[in-house]
């Protein structure tokens, strides 16, 4: 075991990490621990844009940016948050162009914009062009844009480390721990893939940039990386989880593949189309049509599939129409996506209509923070020296559901922010915080255990089994029966986990090993996105209950936070999780508790959703 | 495959999605693993599986892994070629093997998977790719400027920006350095990709540092090593012209004019 001291310790690489890093290096002790190579990272696999209203091509502004945002999130956004976001969107445009990225160019030379989904002039009234864009490699060229500066400011990186423990100096899953009472975050264990050896990192602040968890969905346009770690790591160490129910099925995913299509294609004035040719968009929302928010259009579209209006053999997907584009303009704004077309469907985009539907996209939800990137252990009370940014935290920027080119400038905006923040309190801690006795007792024991296992069932039949029942149960359409079905399956499935073995018993580069730690993450994952989803007897974004098929702001106007708790843990509602939902599923070993917390609404009432 | 708007049920020639025929395809892996009974030998092992006619050779892999033998060993992350982790040698070439179609590779004989060579091999198809991310350090690869930042942004006209759209693709996948010949017999060679990265600033209207990396390329491991043998246009998985770029970084050299 090797043992390492920093100020600021980065778990993750991609836009979120890397941002922070940017800030944290130049003033505090940094290193980024990745499980990848930073460039590997699923930023850059992000294609549309990154919305700021720059007004370089139409007026446009702050506010209205703030408006759509809380709008497209159906209200539950923190609307202090949403401002924040909409107001240092336009430095932050201007921060990457300044670090070197190549953005497309208006006829003057300016960062070029383009429409999005849900991004409109004067609250809704015709869509604007608010997207900073290069072709459709916005988060490529993000990725490579920060990667280079971290080059630049000679940041340290340890890659293909993968965290497997956060150290915290109380038990937050068994103590009473007092409101107000102050509960530090000391270190992280990782194991080196390469070598198979466990690392301890103790850290004054440590900052969580993990990404999305679209793994646990069979159909995603997630990376087979994209496990939840930093949020199932958090949880298993009795943090809460926020307003998991909520995950976006992006419309537009290649059919029965679910690679990403950007919705800029439609930005571009693509068209989706059923078996009859028929823009059945216009009948959804008739203001923006196409350009409706990703909850919408993946709901509209998966409805013409039930009812009939699916295209291909099997009536199971939509068309999206980009035959009416001058083949150049397709050239020049949506290349890649074209490519991808072409290369996995054998589809010519510029004569044949694409076979496309709803694929999971990103998690809306996850670790709890504040503005300044500092997780919460409960409805208010912050753990000291934990900060969280990107797909893995929520502010909540996205409510339930999160506007296109929104999450490239979330990564920016919030990065940023979590590394100032990490690094100025870092220079105020003068001794690092004491690491608990025995750091990597825990880690070890898990890699022993599942490396020592002679032998037992498969991961891969588990997370088959998994994904299944989530994209037949959990998806754009969910009913209390389909949810229950999803949670019993994944009860049996935890209890298969414990009896799965890997092949490989090696310590180098063990990757039949990573894979079975990573399967736990997910079913920890799925299983509380489930109980979240159950509990939300309502419809609101992301989250459709066919059951409950409209918006409940009198009982549900309220953030979802899931906590796991042994089961012999004090409930919610005594002081110890403050709550509301008050609900707790029991599972025998843990329960998990449903608690609340308010949503912060400053300019903007609830009003009934339309386009 | 066609999907046709006018007459959706027309019956069509091509097989459709979902209803591809699956077929058998070999898979002969090169493996090595330090751990294992063969030491430091390396050695070829056959999998056959079962694939679909839009599977690629990662889900080959994947499946091979999965259900066959979990030690098979190798990188990937996105699967859709953006991320740059699978680059191997299939049959030969540099490919990603997450954008390769196992029908596009005559899957009817053995398709052999190989590490991508020059560099040094830590686990069957696993390379250590710290010399590739060296060289590509060392070329200065962020914009370099001047003076007092802009308030707004920096202007460049949409020409200025088409000049060096086409090195901005790179995702570092290590395919174009690992098939240049020079490079395997020279690993001190920067290779192609770090000459792709110098080509993406020296070639950017806002940068200021192209003198700088052109020093650099000038070295006797510089671009002056390329023998325009084209390995690494055709190995580029994004499509990058990667020996023009090569020779556009060479002409600069000499000409003093980017």
């Amino acid at each position: 075991m090797q043992t390492h001291q920093y100020d600021v310790v980065i778990v993750g690489a991609g836009g979120a990490g890397m941002r922070a890093a940017l800030e944290a290096s130049g003033e505090a002790r940094t290193a980024v621990i990745s499980k990848l190579y930073p460039t590997r990272s699923h930023t850059g696999a992000a294609q549309g844009g990154m919305a700021a209203a720059l007004a370089n091509v139409e007026e446009d502004n702050w506010e209205w940016h703030t408006f759509d945002t809380v709008k497209g999130g159906d209200y539950l956004v923190d609307q202090d948050a949403a401002e924040i976001l909409a107001k240092e969107a336009i430095d932050s445009v201007l921060d990457l162009e300044k670090m070197g990225l190549p953005f497309n160019r208006t006829p003057e030379g300016r960062i070029d914009q383009r429409r999005f989904g849900g991004h409109t002039r004067e609250h809704g009234q015709a869509a604007v062009r608010r997207a900073c864009y290069a072709a459709d490699r916005t988060g490529h060229m993000i990725l490579q844009t920060l990667y280079q500066n971290c080059v630049k400011q000679d940041v340290e990186f340890y890659n293909e480390f993968y965290v497997l423990d956060l150290l915290t100096d109380h038990d937050l899953t068994t103590e009473q721990i007092e409101d107000g009472a102050e509960v530090n975050a000391t270190g992280v264990v990782a194991y080196d893939l390469a070598s198979g050896e466990i690392h301890v990192f103790q850290a004054k602040a440590i900052i969580f940039a993990t990404g999305g968890a679209g793994k646990i969905f069979k159909t995603t346009s997630n990376a087979h990386t994209l496990t939840g770690d930093g949020m199932a790591l958090a949880y298993r160490r009795g943090l809460p989880l926020e307003d998991m129910e909520f995950f976006q099925f992006h419309p537009t995913g290649l059919a029965g593949l679910g690679i990403l299509l950007s919705e800029a294609a439609r930005g571009e004035g693509g068209i989706l189309r059923n078996s009859e040719g028929e823009r059945f968009m216009e009948r959804y929302a008739p203001t923006i049509k196409d350009l409706a928010p990703r909850d919408i259009v993946a709901r509209s579209m998966a409805n013409e599939v039930r009812e009939g209006r699916g295209a291909g053999p099997n009536k199971d997907y939509v068309l999206l129409d980009l035959t009416h584009l001058e083949p150049a303009h397709i050239d020049a704004k949506l290349p890649d996506i074209t490519e991808f077309a072409r290369t996995y469907l054998g589809i010519e985009p510029y004569t044949e209509p694409v076979p496309v539907y709803p694929t999971a996209h990103y998690a809306m939800g996850g670790v709890p923070t504040n503005v300044q990137g500092e997780v919460l252990r409960d409805s208010h009370n912050v753990v000291k020296g934990l900060y969280a940014a990107g797909e893995v935290a929520c502010v909540s920027v996205h409510g339930s559901n999160r506007l296109g080119t929104n999450s490239l400038l979330d990564i920016n905006v919030f990065g940023k922010r979590a590394g100032r923040s990490a690094a100025a309190y870092a220079k105020t801690v003068a001794q690092h915080k004491e690491l608990p006795e025995n750091p990597a007792a825990r880690v070890e024991a898990q890699l022993a255990e599942m490396r020592d296992r002679p032998e037992g069932e498969r991961v891969a039949d588990v997370r088959q089994a998994l994904q299944e029942t989530m994209d037949a149960n959990a998806q754009v359409f969910r009913t209390g029966d389909s949810l229950n079905e999803a949670l019993a399956t994944i009860r049996d499935l935890q209890k298969r986990y414990r009896n799965v073995s890997v092949q490989d018993k090696g310590k180098l580069f063990n990757t039949d090993l990573l894979e079975a730690i990573e399967l736990g993450f997910l079913l920890d994952i799925a299983e509380v996105t489930v109980v979240a989803a159950l509990n939300r007897k309502e419809s609101r974004g992301g989250h459709y209950r066919e059951d409950f098929p409209n918006r409940d702001d009198a009982n549900y106007m309220l953030h979802t936070m899931a906590y796991r708790r042994p089961t012999s843990a004090p409930d919610a509602g005594d002081g110890h999780v403050p709550g509301y939902f008050d609900h707790v599923e029991n599972f025998g070993d843990y329960k998990v508790v449903l608690g609340s917390k308010p949503v912060t609404q400053t300019r903007y009432e609830p009003m009934e959703r339309k386009y | 495959m066609t999907a046709v708007l006018e007459n959706p049920a027309a019956p069509s020639s091509e097989p459709e999605v979902g209803a591809v025929p699956s077929f058998d395809v070999t898979l002969r892996i090169r493996r090595y693993n330090p751990e294992s009974e063969h030491g430091e030998e390396s050695t070829w092992d056959d999998f056959t599986v079962q694939v679909h006619g839009t599977d690629r050779v990662l889900d080959a892999l994947h499946k091979i892994k999965w259900e066959q033998d979990g030690s098979l060993t190798f990188r990937r992350s996105c699967a859709h070629g953006v991320c740059g982790s699978d680059a191997m040698r299939i049959n030969g070439r540099n490919r990603l093997a997450c954008k390769t179609l196992l029908k596009d590779v005559n899957p009817d004989k053995p398709i052999t998977v190989e590490p991508i060579k020059g560099l040094p091999v830590v686990k069957d198809l696993v390379v250590d790719m710290e010399p590739f991310f060296a060289s590509y350090r060392e070329i200065m690869p962020f914009l370099i400027t001047s003076g007092n930042e802009p308030t707004r942004e920096r202007l460049q006209s949409a020409e200025d920006r088409e000049r060096f759209d086409d090195t901005t693709k790179c995702i570092l996948c290590a395919a174009c350095t690992s098939s240049c010949p020079v490079f395997w017999t020279d690993g001190q060679y920067f290779g192609p990709a770090a000459i792709v990265n110098a080509h993406r600033f020296i070639f950017d209207s806002r940068d200021e540092g192209a003198t700088q990396r052109l020093e650099i390329l000038n070295d006797k491991e510089g671009v002056w090593r390329c023998r325009t043998t084209f390995n690494c246009t055709e190995a580029c998985p994004r499509g990058i012209e990667v020996t023009k770029a090569i020779q556009e970084v060479k002409r600069a050299m000499i000409t003093r004019a980017f």
